[in-house]
């Protein structure tokens, strides 16, 4: 995608933001699984967002709460009225581990959209671990709550007899592709906002068409504030709807 | 980013002036930095989540559901009181307008009783006067009487004088007496 740089023409690197780069030490450096890089940084930074907006802002547990903490209180009812609704009442007791994987999306999605910043979920790797995180979570956790019975979810017996075993064959290949639609569509959808962005960037170098690149780029950066927030409230959802799977997997 | 790097450090993934090969996502050498430093920063979130932010704020909620709802009960026993206060103003309105009521039909009907018991006696005095006055006037018809009677005997006497004959006084009375009593 990312053409090899040609001198004098014009040169587009979309990818190139994605590329993860030591924060400390040359250029080009191997990239250990320990080293420090540009990813940990944009990640820490939405831990330091958590600790801000969970932990300072909330610090005075006011009754009658100041800005900050009424967000917090805003995003805590968000999701736990979701999970309540989407899961159910039982379910409330992971609401800290989906808690933490929508405010961890969120932020990473929000600090990604900061100019000259990095976007960890455009990865596939992290929202491929989030996804099948995820997937393995509520599959071990169907058949520890509901042992060999689980496998009911596979057979629709509201559907005619003759119909069940084509059924449960389409419900199989759809459980095993959550995963991978639940990754994709995150990273998919993050990383091609931003190289659309970078493409907008690259035209705005050209003067005869640099205000409608401009206006594009503004354009796409609206666009990207709505999938930020929309994304992570649609991995959150899921993840509540997959959850209700294992915790009730009758049709 | 524009000075060469050394291509065996950067790996598979980067080319010799620092732009990307394909997709950096794709890039398998970054995948275990990527996945580490992932769940690093999630057990820290999912930590501060369970150790500080979700116990304060669950606790701030469920606080201030508990001081919403004593203050609702408080303002309901306001209220309340409020609705009695009313009920007895209205009770005291009523009773001291019964009160003044009895008072202005006692006065009224004192008054009246006094009224009453002045008009009687004006009555009684107007009908000794009218009594007494009817008794005069007979009195006065009867004396008026006996004065015409005695009046006519002299004249009748007189009269019997002129014309040359005997009064006789007897007889003059007799006749004077069957005149007056036949009108």
């Amino acid at each position: 995608m990312a053409e090899p740089a040609s001198d004098g023409g014009l040169s587009f690197h979309p990818m190139d933001q994605f590329i993860i780069k030591p924060l400390f030490g040359a250029a080009g450096d191997k990239v250990a699984w320990y080293t420090v890089t540009n990813l940990t940084l944009w990640m820490a930074l939405a831990v330091v967002c958590v600790l801000g907006l969970f932990v300072l802002a909330t610090r005075r547990r006011a009754i009658v709460p100041s800005r900050g903490q009424s967000v917090a209180e805003l995003f805590y009812g968000f999701v736990y009225k979701m999970v309540e609704d989407v899961t159910g009442k039982d379910a409330v007791r992971y609401f800290p581990y989906i808690f933490t994987i929508f405010l961890f999306i969120f932020f990473a999605n929000f600090l990604a959209l900061i100019p000259m910043s990095f976007s960890p979920t455009s990865h596939i790797a992290v929202t491929a671990v989030l996804g099948f995180g995820v997937f393995f979570a509520v599959t071990i956790l169907g058949f520890v709550k509901n042992g060999a019975s689980f496998l009911g979810l596979f057979w629709v017996s509201s559907a005619p007899l003759v119909l069940r075993p084509i059924l449960a064959v389409i419900e199989v290949i759809s459980y095993f592709v959550r995963p991978v639609s639940h990754s994709i569509r995150l990273a998919g959808n993050i990383m091609a906002g931003h190289a659309v962005l970078k493409v907008f960037a690259g035209f705005a170098a050209v003067t005869a068409v640099a205000p409608v690149a401009v206006l594009g780029v503004v354009a796409i950066y609206g666009l990207e504030v709505l999938v930020s927030a929309i994304q992570a409230y649609v991995f959150t959802i899921l993840t509540c709807v997959y959850l209700k799977d294992a915790l009730h997997p009758s049709h | 980013m524009a000075e060469p790097i050394e291509q065996e450090l950067a790996g598979e993934c980067v080319n010799s002036i620092g732009n990307a090969i394909g997709m950096p996502q794709l890039c398998d050498a970054w995948f275990g930095n990527q996945i580490f430093w992932l769940i690093v920063t999630l057990v820290v979130i999912y930590l501060v989540l369970t150790k500080i932010a979700l116990p304060r704020i669950s606790a701030v909620l469920a606080e201030r559901s508990g001081t919403i709802s004593n203050d609702l009960a408080a303002a309901e026993d306001l209220k309340r009181q409020a609705v009695e206060a009313e009920a007895a103003y209205e009770k005291a309105l009523a009773d001291a307008r019964s009160e003044a009521q009895r008072i202005s039909e006692e006065a009224r009907a004192s008054i009246k009783s006094d009224l009453d018991a002045a008009i009687a006696r004006a009555d009684e005095k107007i009908a000794a006067k009218s009594a007494e006055s009817e008794k005069q006037i007979a009195e006065i018809r009867a004396g008026a009487m006996t004065s015409v009677a005695e009046v006519a005997r002299d004249v009748a006497g007189e009269i019997v004088k002129a014309l040359g004959g005997k009064a006789d006084a007897s007889a003059v009375n007799a006749a004077v007496d069957a005149r007056v009593k036949g009108n």
